[in-house]
């Protein structure tokens, strides 16, 4: 810098040694900031590296391992031909009908499960709400179940239920009524957290107790929030629903894991694009009401 | 107490003939609030039937679940311990880089599906409903298809972890795309900035925090959902687990979910402490 401190005084010579400060302060803090940037691309780079040693990947098996998985998927693909279109359509949905049921016990068993696990969230949300509960460790049992519920995976308890309850679709309705409560009973709570704690005042000072304030006070305010999370959670459960039937907890996963243990390659193009169609009109339809249910919600609150 | 007020007979009839809705709700909402809940009861019900569901079944169920649950205590390692935590480590190392190449592979699919970068809606329309269609497809179905195409092993794992998290990620960045502001796009352009400078500068700010939450995010639900690929072979703790209850060794089966557990919840602190420093980074610079 050419400054003409030199000439000009004390004034100007104080203001350098503040300049001269403030670039050594900015360069030290440019040093440690590039050093925990190095510091951190050092981790991930490990971590990628760590990765990749412990599932065995590499370049070259990437490169002789996505041309088999693709002639696999082409293999799935049935052959259709312009002149016998419905036959051909007949042949490669040789079994609609029975998928077709298959499809709807999956439907079924995600719609009585989150239905049943939505019911019991709803017990367990209040108790897990902070500002609902007095006592702390009423609060800490409520928080720690819900936490377990919906940690262990989904087809973990399902394998544990085929056992307790035999195969067939009820141990899968047992399974994600349990995952559900877990995951659902967390965003209730997180709703409950956010109410308007007045309506409860006022329950309380009319002579209600606690399951009233929750029932008058706090779930009119929560309701849409409640059904919009439900239906999300519909939504994930259909796809959920879809694979316990490998652990034989019924469903479409049942037939799908036989076609694909046995390469009935065209099976399985046809089961999966039945699945992708049914999955894509339930979350269309749900996404519908979710933006109603929340769009009614804000019309009423303002 | 103040004397009850007074109301003078007929007032409360006049009241319901002047404003009706406030005594009574019209029929066609009642008749559709009732026909909901028929509704929804009538499937319920239906769904119980379908699944064979009935008290006996379940106390009957409750009672081999209290056995089994006996039969898990004390948890033991049953001296395979080491071989446990390394299943574990894979099923780690699989989420991660599963949920890495997803998000590289996604990241110009994100910029191809928002709607600001290409206007067009046919296209925008088709990709976004491409994307919705393959969300179908659970990473437990690419496990079993990636199983039979390249063999068994976390290889198959964390192809299954990529193909179930290409669609959900480009869907997601090209919404954070979709959501910048404008103006500091504009700012970067008006200064004479060709496009990779503007992407660079005037976009890349905005959306690498979102992107690297969500990456975050994923690849905590990645943690959980690379421990069952193991069931059908691909990789991870599954295997161990699926084995130890297909053989009934369930004080084992018990102390793998525990393994499990202490994992997920470590990674999740892990994962939500970086992800609430991003956050807090991004608003800083605001």
């Amino acid at each position: 810098m050419t400054s003409p401190s030199t000439t000009l005084g004390a004034g100007a010579r104080d203001a350098r040694d503040r300049l001269s400060r403030f670039e050594a302060r900015f360069l030290a803090e440019r040093r440690t900031r590039m050093a925990w940037t190095a510091l951190y691309l050092a981790l991930f780079l490990a971590a990628t590296i760590g990765s990749m040693v412990v599932s065995g990947f590499n370049v070259q098996k990437l490169m002789t391992g996505l041309p088999k998985a693709w002639n696999y998927v082409h293999g799935t693909l049935p052959t259709l031909t312009l002149e016998n279109l419905l036959g051909d359509l007949r042949t490669w949905y040789w079994g609609f009908n029975y998928w077709l049921r298959l499809l709807v016990e999956t439907v079924l068993m995600a719609f009585v499960g989150t239905a049943l696990g939505g019911f019991l969230a709803l017990l367990l949300c209040f108790p897990a709400s902070r500002n609902l509960v007095q006592r702390s460790g009423i609060y800490f049992s409520a928080r720690r179940a819900l936490e377990f519920f919906r940690t262990v995976p989904e087809l973990v308890f399902a394998l544990i239920f085929v056992f307790a309850f035999g195969l067939g679709p009820f141990a899968g309705v047992l399974a994600i009524a349990v995952h559900t409560a877990g995951s659902l009973g967390k965003l209730f709570a997180e709703v409950n957290e956010n109410v308007d704690m007045r309506p409860l005042e006022g329950v309380y000072a009319s002579g209600g107790n606690w399951p009233m304030a929750m029932r008058l006070a706090v779930m009119p305010q929560a309701l849409p929030n409640y059904a919009s999370y439900a239906l999300l959670r519909f939504e994930i459960n259909v796809r959920g629903a879809a694979v316990l039937g490998v652990v034989g907890a019924g469903g479409i996963g049942q037939d799908l894991y036989f076609a694909i243990r046995q390469f009935e390659y065209q099976d399985i193009s046809a089961i999966l694009l039945l699945l992708i169609v049914t999955v894509s009109i339930i979350d269309m339809v749900c996404e519908t009401i979710r933006h109603r249910l929340i769009g009614a919600d804000n019309f009423k609150g303002h | 107490m103040p004397p009850a007020p007074s109301i003078a007979p007929g007032e409360i009839a006049r009241l319901e003939k002047l404003q009706p809705t406030l005594f009574r709700r019209p029929w066609p909402e009642l008749f559709l609030t009732y026909g909901l809940w028929t509704a929804f009861f009538g499937v319920l019900i239906f769904g119980l039937w379908w699944i064979n569901a009935s008290p006996a079944r379940i106390w009957e169920g409750l009672g081999k679940l209290g056995f089994l649950v006996q039969f898990m205590f004390p948890p033991s390692d049953g001296g395979h311990f080491w071989e446990f935590a390394y299943a574990i480590l894979e099923t780690v190392g699989m989420a991660f880089l599963g949920t890495l190449i997803a998000a590289i592979v996604a990241l110009p699919l994100g910029f191809l599906g928002a709607k600001n970068v290409i206007p067009n809606w046919f296209f925008h329309f088709g990709l976004r409903r491409f994307f919705d269609g393959f969300r179908a497809v659970d990473s437990l179905i690419w496990a079993l298809i990636f199983v039979a195409a390249v063999g068994m092993g976390p290889f198959a794992g964390v192809l299954a972890i990529v193909f179930s998290d290409i669609p959900v990620f480009a869907k997601l960045f090209s919404e954070s795309i979709e959501n910048i502001d404008n103006k500091p796009v504009e700012g970067v352009r008006a200064s004479g900035a060709r496009e990779l400078h503007t992407l660079r500068l005037g976009v890349f700010p905005q959306v690498v925090p979102v992107m690297l939450s969500h990456v975050l995010y994923f690849f905590e639900s990645n943690v959980r959902s690379a421990t069952i690929l193991g069931i059908v072979g691909a990789g991870g703790i599954g295997l161990a687990l699926s084995d130890r209850i297909r053989i009934n060794n369930w004080d084992e089966a018990a102390f793998i979910i525990i393994m499990i557990l202490v994992t997920v919840a470590v990674i999740d602190n892990i994962s939500k402490r970086i992800r609430m420093k991003i956050i807090l980074d991004k608003t800083d610079s605001k």
